[in-house]
């Protein structure tokens, strides 16, 4: 087969055709493009460029290398593990907007320039809010429509960023950039904003709960992982992203511990995922980027995963609160064991695929000698594990019963999530396959005495944490609630001001307002005055008195015209 | 009670008691946990760690049950953390529809 078709459009232009398909077609449509598409993708050689004259610039619409095509593979198979769990959904809009997301995701990381990117990275923003806005809730409504807001923000940021890009060095190709000047800066926060950076990150954590069942699915697998690849591709040993990626680690852990919607929780242990991401790209080339891209990788599957079990549980019993879950293990066993498998490789279990690749960035700081940044990590490592790895299969599954029982996920559920979770156990056993897609040469041991022991000792003895801390009765309880997080901002303080300052300019208005609406009235009352039946202009005059009127204003006409 | 659900079916036959019903079977995994995590900090004395840092940078990643340690005292303090967090950050699930 030869690679003959972008590969963004084997999904862009095919899902075209799920809306005209109906009942079995349309499900066998919405299988067969991912898998067509990694088949056109494998044609591609690897060094492929396309050029495309565009308005007088060369646009690289197509460069193929090995961390695209990583990312194409990744995003293929994310489509196709995510069309099967959606297979039961009759909402065509879904399949549709959500195979075109994923095509935006693949055109957005073969890219070459600067516009190409721009282009797919808006693309992205359209088609990934319909996820949320097919929940139909007014909730999911505004969420939507600030999500939306948001992403076509770093997509203008991102153009202008390319605009003074191109003017200072005359090239639009999209490599690797130093943050120097406002044009670097300004794409750096574009992207910034797509990965979720600390204080840019609450669209994630307000828009990705609110999206359907599937939706969320669609949602974890593209958006965030186009922008760590566009960081790789970027900003690779920027510095400040060592920090930022730490912080990104830290601080979405404590929010998780007090999240009561479990897939809102799931939100927050992404960001915390995409810290370690950030963090190895950060640290450079070689093992940081490669243990950031595997981790990018494997994050899909297993964050995938997750959000699918939580989905399955919230479109069987209609919840998704931990304060109104609880028991479903006797209900849905096989789910309960699927989550259980995401939550072992979230939480870098041996043997399970999150190990294989947090493990080479943390090897990357302690080899560049970051204490305080390794310290860090290890923290989010044993937090991670803490909520994503205890909090949400044990509060969805086990802890008090509450009395829900419900059937089993539908088959194609558990299908979608016994494929992720076999793939989880596959790069978790057999690390080599993946290793060999990584952009750089791998040397790295992940299995050795010490290191199991050191991650075994972490992870059960925070298990431990988490008994005793139950058992006391110190752990906080799963409460009806929100928390306030950096969307507070715009939803309630901007508002806010907005209200507090219209009344305190009120008075001002008022004296003005009041002004105009006494001159108003008086000049009604001057023109009742003359032209009311008694007034001047108003009052039947007599037919003499209307002649002479009407003589003088003719010679007064007349002696005008005279003269 | 029940708020629109996907599920065809709603049990009111009595069920055949799960695992943790029995207080028993919850016990066994807290006690195995217990076993798990004391054999763990034993292995520190058996195993030599190699260490992750280059020699003299960090050498209390050596000492015999670091990562145990560390790994308890994180959760703790995360979890006691992020109750008080709830003080100050914690509103109404209708906060935003207000």
């Amino acid at each position: 087969m030869s690679g003959s078709v972008h590969p963004a459009f084997v999904l862009l232009l095919g899902a075209l055709f799920l809306p005209v398909l109906k009942g079995r077609m349309r499900q066998g449509l919405l299988i067969l493009l991912p898998v067509l598409g990694f088949l056109n993708l494998l044609g591609l050689e690897m060094g492929t460029v396309w050029h495309f004259p565009f308005a007088g610039y060369g646009l690289e619409v197509l460069r193929v290398d090995k961390l695209s095509l990583l990312f194409g593979y990744l995003f293929h198979l994310a489509a196709f593990l995510t069309a099967i769990y959606s297979l039961h959904v009759k909402d065509s809009i879904q399949h549709l907007t959500g195979l075109m997301y994923a095509g935006s995701a693949v055109g957005a990381v073969f890219a070459g320039d600067l516009i190409t990117l721009f282009i797919f990275w808006e693309l992205l923003a359209l088609t990934s809010v319909f996820q949320i806005w097919s929940r139909r809730t007014a909730r999911s409504y505004g969420a939507g429509l600030r999500y939306l807001l948001v992403h076509i923000t770093s997509g203008l940021m991102l153009l202008v960023g390319a605009a003074l890009h191109y003017r200072e060095s005359g090239s639009l190709a999209f490599d690797v950039m130093t943050l120097a000047d406002t044009a670097s800066w300004l794409i750096f926060l574009a992207i910034g904003i797509k990965c979720a950076f600390p204080l840019l990150h609450s669209w994630l954590v307000d828009g990705y709960p609110e999206a359907t069942p599937t939706g969320t699915v669609f949602l974890a697998s593209f958006t965030t992982k186009t922008a760590v690849y566009a960081l790789a591709r970027g900003f690779t040993g920027t510095e400040e992203l060592i920090w930022i990626g730490a912080l990104m680690t830290m601080f979405p852990i404590f929010y998780a511990v007090i999240e009561n919607d479990l897939r809102r929780v799931l939100g927050y242990s992404m960001i915390n995922q995409i810290g370690f991401m950030v963090a190895g790209i950060g640290l450079g080339e070689g093992m940081g980027v490669n243990g950031a891209v595997a981790h990018a990788f494997n994050d899909v599957i297993f964050k995938g995963l997750l959000f699918m079990s939580m989905g399955a549980v919230l479109f069987r019993t209609g919840k998704i609160n931990g304060s109104d879950l609880g028991g479903l293990y006797k209900s849905m066993p096989l789910t309960t064991g699927f989550c259980i498998v995401g939550a072992s490789s979230i939480s870098a279990f041996p043997l399970f695929s999150g190990f294989v690749s947090k493990s080479m960035v943390m090897q990357a700081a302690a080899d560049q000698g970051h204490l305080v940044i390794w310290l860090m990590l290890l923290f989010a490592s044993a937090g991670v594990f803490h909520h994503a790895g205890i909090k949400i299969p044990f509060f969805a599954f086990f802890a008090h019963d509450s009395g829900i029982r419900c059937k089993e996920a539908p088959m194609n559920m558990l299908v979608a999530m016994g494929l992720s979770a076999s793939l989880c156990v596959f790069i978790g056993c057999l690390p080599g396959p993946l290793y060999s897609l990584l952009p750089y040469a791998v040397d790295y041991q992940p299995y050795t005495s010490t290191h199991v022991l050191l991650q075994l000792q972490l992870l059960f003895f925070s298990a431990l944490a988490f008994i005793f801390l139950k058992l006391s009765g110190i752990y906080p309880p799963e409460l009806r609630s929100v928390n306030l997080d950096v969307d507070w901002v715009y939803r309630r303080m901007f508002p806010a001001t907005v209200r507090t300052v219209v009344r305190a300019v009120k008075p001002l208005k008022d004296q003005l307002l009041g002004g105009g609406r006494m001159l108003v009235t008086w000049m009604i009352s001057e023109l009742q005055r003359h032209h009311n039946p008694q007034g001047i202009w108003g009052r039947t005059w007599l037919t003499g008195r209307s002649v002479l009127m009407a003589v003088v204003v003719l010679g007064a006409f007349l002696l005008f015209y005279y003269y | 009670m029940e708020t629109k659900t996907n599920d065809g079916r709603n049990d009111q036959v009595p069920e055949k008691t799960h695992i943790f019903d029995k207080p028993k079977n919850v016990k066994r995994v807290i006690w195995s946990l217990y076993l798990i995590c004391g054999g763990l900090f034993l292995l520190d004395l058996l195993i030599h760690r190699h260490h992750s840092f280059a020699e003299g940078v960090f050498s209390a990643e050596g000492w015999i049950g670091y990562y145990a340690v560390y790994g308890w005292v994180a959760c703790v303090l995360l979890v006691l953390t992020a109750k008080q967090m709830r003080k100050i950050l914690m509103r109404k699930e209708d906060y935003y529809e207000r």
